[in-house]
């Protein structure tokens, strides 16, 4: 059992220090190596402009869905004009950020995992190195800067839609007055609430690409090899997502704290 | 060109190296033989630094490449360039686009200029008009060919060839043999060729290595090796396993 608990220690602790040294080269390479702006735009439209309808549909139906619950649960005791704050706030602080990492996770992190492991398999990659070609330069750092541009304007959709929708459902449909709606809305949702649902998109930007590019580029040979990386990607990154978002969600209410 | 000395390489529990000596000298082709498994393709990527020798060194034109970080290998691997066995063209990139790489990472942007190279090197492995087609609509031999062509435009003082006729049918492999040759007389380039296939070692080698349980076991001429009177290189060049129906 012991045995066990240290092996897996281990092995975690091996699986940090790995990612810690792709983020250090990666950095070191967004400075001294040139940024290939082609390739950085090819994965802007990859992973940023074609997440977007996942994003925005994932964002307009929870926001709608979590309106209608909030309003059977507050009609009860007479508090439907709350609605719209409780939706809104949850939408950005936690439920927008959280989701869109979690799609994003399993729509552009299997992607990336998927495409480097194959190009690690097939010696594409070796074949980058053997031509004088850094793999970060050429294959992590496009990536990053993507994800990192793409993901808090996603976030800022998720949300969006999101509060749009409820607002929606809550005044068209549930019969919420606008009046009410919007007052209470935009009395407890301020730019802090902005600023911490685009913090944790970039925190959730950095985890998936990192992550799935690891994968990727440590992807074992073999169809079972390329097959595990993206699914591996897709667990890990929606963990750490989940796992992440509960500290930062601590740590961000001091920087930008809830409340009016 | 490339001398490796004492070198040893231990993949997981197995050491696949045992303390290789060898030396490649300018302007010759070299075979390495080998049964399968037995290394030849792990000695030939410490050449060009995609592997870490275990211990033991690594010199290409005098410098000791196996220590040196990957960022530095880069102007190692101007000189020396390596055809991977399976060609490894990037498939997400045209025949064209592929030759082209190595010439815009090299920082040429002339698009003239690239498409007349492209076009002479892709003349050169029998290629020529070719640059529209992906990877994935090339035979085996065709993908060997445009990874040759990929190799020779940026002009390497050495090419490293890893099996250049496993997988092909005889006529493909006797093709690549021929163009080889003729590429050696056409760059004079430093050439060294890993392979089990006897008609290519035969055809291309100036000397021949043969590689036997992580050692170098015999090193000569093609003359040397066919009249060798050795039970293990005799088994080799004739393909006789021992086993008894």
């Amino acid at each position: 059992m012991l045995r066990f608990l240290g092996r897996s220690v281990l092995s975690l602790l091996q699986y940090l220090g790995e990612l810690a040294v792709l983020f250090g080269e990666t950095c070191r390479a967004l400075v001294t190596a040139p940024i290939r702006w082609r390739l950085f735009a090819r994965q802007l439209v990859e992973v940023g402009f074609r997440s977007q309808l996942v994003v925005i549909v994932t964002g307009a139906f929870t926001g709608a869905v979590f309106a209608a619950q909030t309003f059977f649960q507050f009609h009860r005791i007479g508090m439907e004009s709350a609605v719209g704050a409780v939706v809104a706030v949850s939408m950005f602080r936690e439920l927008g950020p959280v989701l869109t990492g979690l799609m994003v996770a399993g729509r552009v992190g299997a992607a990336i995992a998927a495409e480097i492991g194959t190009m690690k398999v097939t010696e594409q990659i070796d074949a980058l190195r053997a031509l004088g070609v850094h793999p970060i330069d050429y294959l992590v750092v496009p990536r990053v800067m993507a994800l990192m541009l793409s993901m808090p304007i996603l976030v800022a959709e998720c949300c969006g839609l999101g509060a749009l929708a409820g607002y929606l459902i809550g005044t068209k449909v549930l019969g919420i007055s606008e009046a009410y709606y919007l007052d209470t809305m935009l009395k407890f949702t301020g730019l802090r609430d902005i600023k911490m649902a685009l913090s944790k998109g970039l925190a959730f930007a950095v985890l998936v690409v990192f992550i799935s590019c690891h994968q990727g580029l440590n992807a074992k040979e073999g169809a079972v090899g390329v097959g595990r990386a993206p699914t591996e990607a897709v667990v890990i990154g929606s963990l750490a997502i989940l796992v992440v978002n509960f500290f930062l969600s601590f740590a961000l209410n001091i920087i930008y704290p809830a409340g009016v | 060109m490339i001398r490796v000395r004492k070198l040893h390489k231990t993949l997981g529990s197995q050491e696949v190296l045992r303390g290789i000596d060898l030396e490649i000298k300018k302007g010759e082709t070299c075979v390495i033989l080998g049964r399968s498994g037995c290394g030849k393709s792990v000695l030939l990527k410490h050449f060009v630094g995609l592997l870490q020798p275990t211990s033991g060194e690594v010199f290409v034109d005098g410098e000791d490449i196996a220590r040196l970080p990957e960022r530095e290998l880069g102007r190692i691997r101007k000189k020396v360039g390596i055809l991977f066995q399976s060609g490894a063209l990037f498939d997400s990139m045209n025949v064209g686009e592929n030759i082209a790489f190595p010439l815009r990472e090299a920082g040429l942007r002339d698009p003239a200029v690239i498409e007349e190279k492209v076009a002479e090197a892709l003349e050169m492995v029998d290629l020529a008009g070719e640059q529209e087609k992906m990877p994935e609509n090339l035979s085996g031999g065709m993908r060997k060919r445009v990874g040759l062509a990929r190799t020779i435009v940026s002009r390497p003082e050495c090419i490293l060839f890893d099996e250049p006729t496993t997988g092909l049918d005889p006529i493909a492999s006797d093709s690549i043999n021929h163009l080889i040759r003729r590429l050696q007389k056409r760059l004079s380039v430093t050439s060294v060729v890993v392979t089990h296939d006897m008609k290519t070692a035969y055809h291309t080698a100036d000397r021949i290595a043969y590689l036997h349980e992580g050692r170098i076991y015999f090193l000569g001429s093609a003359d040397q090796l066919r009249h060798s009177r050795d039970p293990v290189l005799q088994n080799f060049i004739e393909g006789r396993s021992g086993d008894s129906d």
